[in-house]
């Protein structure tokens, strides 16, 4: 897109500090050797196992999300500001979460709207009047930020239901790392491989009130077919915990236990990578043959703690999101860091009017939506596809939400015909136990097609190593 | 440990120990084929096939008449056949990535490069003559890598001692069948034994269990039928003789056992049969015949799999 800012030419071309690094190596290693390293890198991704499965379309089920090789950089300063508004924005959600499960007094000011919250399906009346271990709802949120200028970060939305992708920001670090260990003698870049153990602390600080001793810790995967089986098998062992699905799990007078080799272990804390509608056929989903019965009982008795607790996918909602900013107000008294894209609530009459006039310069979501399905991109549509469009907001206008067509920072990226720039994102995972945890940076997703927007790795995005440098003195 | 992983862990190891040993199955009847010592090319096939212990499944797919293409597909590459190589490694990955957090790094490097390799192949072409013999070389060179791999890097505990015992329980079948559909070349001492022959058919079954050599350094001379028996049954240095395999499977059974208090069927089954293996003279197993004790000692370790799944891995 015309006018996007590059983190790395800055608006006026002339290299951004951060970037010397980055701008030697690619002067100074010659092309053929980039190629043969690209090839290198893709091979590694296959060994590891590093793959995203797609069941549904055909083709090879397990594939590599595309990597780029050139890494997208933050100073440390950059970093600092956002880190702030991330820990701030974390701590709101997860207040608000928990007031709407106790108080509901944010509802009760008026400061968010009743109807947005008691009919959407993502809020779950059996988590009302519970109080989870440490109040803590979102033990892992994904933050999705986007940028437009040197100082213009934007919240593009919050994940914090289970949000994935930090096995990418772990092993892209880890690839780049045996590739060109040289790039990393010269940049000073801020380490991420500790991750895991910030997880197993989160993890750890929140047993239940009913735990002795060292609380058992495990996580809870739906299997090998699940898109994010990698992530999860990667996660449980470099936290040396076990991975279970539902099948190795079974509740028992409200205890939650597996099954093992040596009979029934009693667990404390689990990390499940399964959604809310699947985890317990008795109080969910009837169907679910993912879930382990009994484990809501398990849970509000006292003796299992799970993470992230059902019904925190509430603040996920792209309506609710656009009240963020006043449940900071609300609950802490501080003023946003992080700004919130200006968004067009199309439940409300003059915001629907407005968005139907300007579909042409808007993007335009599904509220409950994720991964990029069911959206429009306004410019890039042509007017049959908008008038199509338009139509179904008409019919259901508070399934909808729009806002302006941002132009998103560029990034330079290895394309078929050299280096070009393309657009980017940010995920940085923020972690909230006894205390809140970050690691710096995060998954930088990118939009490999020319002018392309959508940066999902289920629309053929790709990622990137994602460097926070360590101020030098 | 979870009970799912210790299963995942036991197959896994069976699945690439059989996939080593169909390949020498393939290997033999090759050979076989290529000398007097066979009674038409048919008949060392279908050898193959029963040794596999795929019979019924290849009957259905191809009849009763086994020509050497139809039996080479079959044990290659047939997705329906769960004993075909290729299906070996295919469920061995699935195992695998069902249980990657049991599995150290080298472990999940050796089966996940195989089947990535495997994806490669051109399958038709892997068939024909030239690329074959590769293929199956190919083919133990990656269960022997999977086999160091796991005794070079698994922690000392109940993940181990669960792959050793697919290892074993796997290996021990194996040899059983084998010997069972050879039985009758091998002949007590005092037989009437039928000559250079019949030399091959001894020799045959020697390589199907990778244990020429071993016969030539434990009974140096002249081969004799009785002592390939022994070797195969009861010499406890053989890696894959009964008695070896009973050896170690008694022992990580008894391992496994330990964090149970009172010993388990299992552990009562397998002890068992070793007794019988470890006190046994040949002379007497000839006298008993041969055969019938094969059969016995197949059915047994069909059951003592099926013990040690009730017990730990249900």
């Amino acid at each position: 897109m015309a006018g996007a800012y590059d983190e790395m030419g800055g608006t006026d071309g002339q290299l951004r500090s951060q970037y010397e690094v980055v701008q030697a190596w690619l002067d100074d290693t010659p092309p053929d050797l980039l190629e043969l390293k690209r090839r290198e890198a893709d091979a590694l991704f296959r060994r590891i196992g590093i793959t995203f499965a797609v069941y549904t379309e055909g083709g090879d089920p397990e594939r590599l999300i595309p990597f780029d090789m050139i890494p997208r950089v933050l100073d440390a300063t950059e970093w600092a500001s956002l880190r702030r508004g991330l820990e701030q924005r974390v701590k709101a959600l997860n207040a608000f979460i928990g007031d709407i499960y106790n108080g509901q007094e944010i509802l009760r000011a008026g400061r968010v709207p009743e109807r947005l919250i008691l009919t959407n399906p993502q809020f779950r009346p059996e988590m009302m009047g519970f109080q989870p271990p440490q109040g803590v709802y979102t033990h892992v949120a994904g933050i999705d930020m986007v940028r437009t200028g040197p100082n213009d970060f934007y919240v593009l939305e919050d994940n914090c239901r289970t949000p994935s992708g930090v096995s990418y920001m772990l092993e892209n670090r880890e690839v780049m790392m045996r590739l060109f260990p040289d790039l990393f003698r010269r940049a000073h870049v801020a380490p991420v491989a500790h991750y895991p153990e910030e997880l197993f602390e989160t993890l750890r600080s929140v047993a239940p009130p009913r735990c002795r001793g060292e609380p058992r810790i495990a996580l809870l995967t739906p299997g090998i077919y699940n898109s994010a089986y990698y992530e999860h098998s990667f996660l449980a062992d470099e936290m040396g915990i076990e991975l279970v699905e539902a099948a190795d799990l079974v509740v028992e007078d409200n205890v939650c236990y597996m099954r093992t080799t040596r009979g029934l272990t009693r667990l404390d804390v689990l990390y499940r990578r399964i959604d809310d509608d699947y985890l317990d056929p008795l109080v969910f989903r009837p169907d679910s043959m993912l879930g382990v019965p009994g484990l809501m009982h398990a849970y509000r008795a006292g003796n299992l703690t799970l993470a992230n607790a059902p019904g925190a996918g509430i603040a996920d909602d792209k309506a609710v999101y656009c009240h963020v900013p006043e449940m900071i107000r609300f609950y802490l008294g501080e003023e946003p860091i992080l700004r919130n894209v200006p968004t067009w609530e199309c439940a409300k009459p003059d915001d629907l009017k407005y968005v139907i006039e300007h579909l042409a310069e808007l993007v335009v979501k599904v509220v409950h939506g994720s991964g990029g399905y069911g959206m429009l991109v306004g410019p890039h549509a042509s007017t049959a596809e908008r008038e199509a469009f338009a139509a179904r907001i008409k019919a259901r206008p508070a399934d909808y939400i729009a806002q302006p067509t941002l132009a998103l920072s560029t990034v330079p990226t290895f394309v078929d015909a050299g280096v070009a720039p393309r657009h980017v994102d940010l995920r940085p995972f923020v972690l909230v136990g006894q205390e809140v945890r970050l690691v710096p940076g995060g998954l930088t997703r990118v939009a490999l097609k020319e002018g392309s927007l959508v940066v999902n790795s289920s629309q053929g995005g790709g990622t990137k190593d994602t460097w926070v440098l360590e101020e030098m003195d | 440990m979870l009970a799912r992983t210790a299963e995942n862990l036991f197959w896994l190891a069976r699945y690439m120990e059989r996939a080593e040993y169909v390949a020498r199955l393939i290997q033999v009847a090759q050979r076989l084929t290529g000398t007097t010592a066979s009674n038409g090319d048919a008949n060392e096939w279908h050898s193959a096939i029963v040794a596999a212990g795929c019979e019924e499944g290849f009957v259905a797919r191809h009849g009763e008449e086994v020509t050497p293409e139809a039996a080479i597909d079959y044990l290659v590459r047939d997705p329906d056949n769960n004993s075909s190589i290729l299906s070996c490694f295919e469920t061995a990955r699935r195992n695998s990535r069902s249980v990657r957090t049991a599995l150290t790094a080298d472990m999940w490097d050796a089966i996940n490069t195989t089947w990535l390799e495997v994806r490669e192949f051109d399958v038709e072409a892997l068939l024909r003559a030239e690329n074959l013999t590769r293929f199956l070389e190919w083919t133990k060179e990656r269960a022997g890598l999977f086999n160091g791999a796991y005794a070079n890097s698994m922690l000392r505990n109940d993940a181990f001692y669960f792959t050793r015992l697919g290892t074993f329980i796997e290996r021990a079948d194996n040899t059983a069948r084998i010997l069972d559909v050879k039985y009758h070349v091998l002949l007590p001492q005092e037989a009437k034994v039928g000559g250079v022959i019949d030399y091959y058919q001894w020799a045959s079954i020697l390589r199907a269990v990778s244990a020429l050599r071993a016969y030539r350094w434990v009974y140096p001379g002249r081969m004799h039928p009785w002592q390939v028996a022994e070797l195969l049954i009861l010499r406890p240095e053989l890696p894959r003789s009964l008695l070896f395999c009973f050896e170690q499977i008694t022992a990580n059974l008894d391992l496994i056992g330990q964090g149970h208090g009172r010993p388990t069927e299992a552990q009562r089954l397998a002890g068992q049969m070793y007794a019988k293996l470890r006190y046994a003279r040949i002379d007497d197993i000839f006298q008993e015949g041969l055969h019938e004790f094969l059969t016995e000692f197949i059915d047994s370790t069909i059951v003592l799999g099926q013990e040690v799944g009730k017990q730990y891995l249900a």
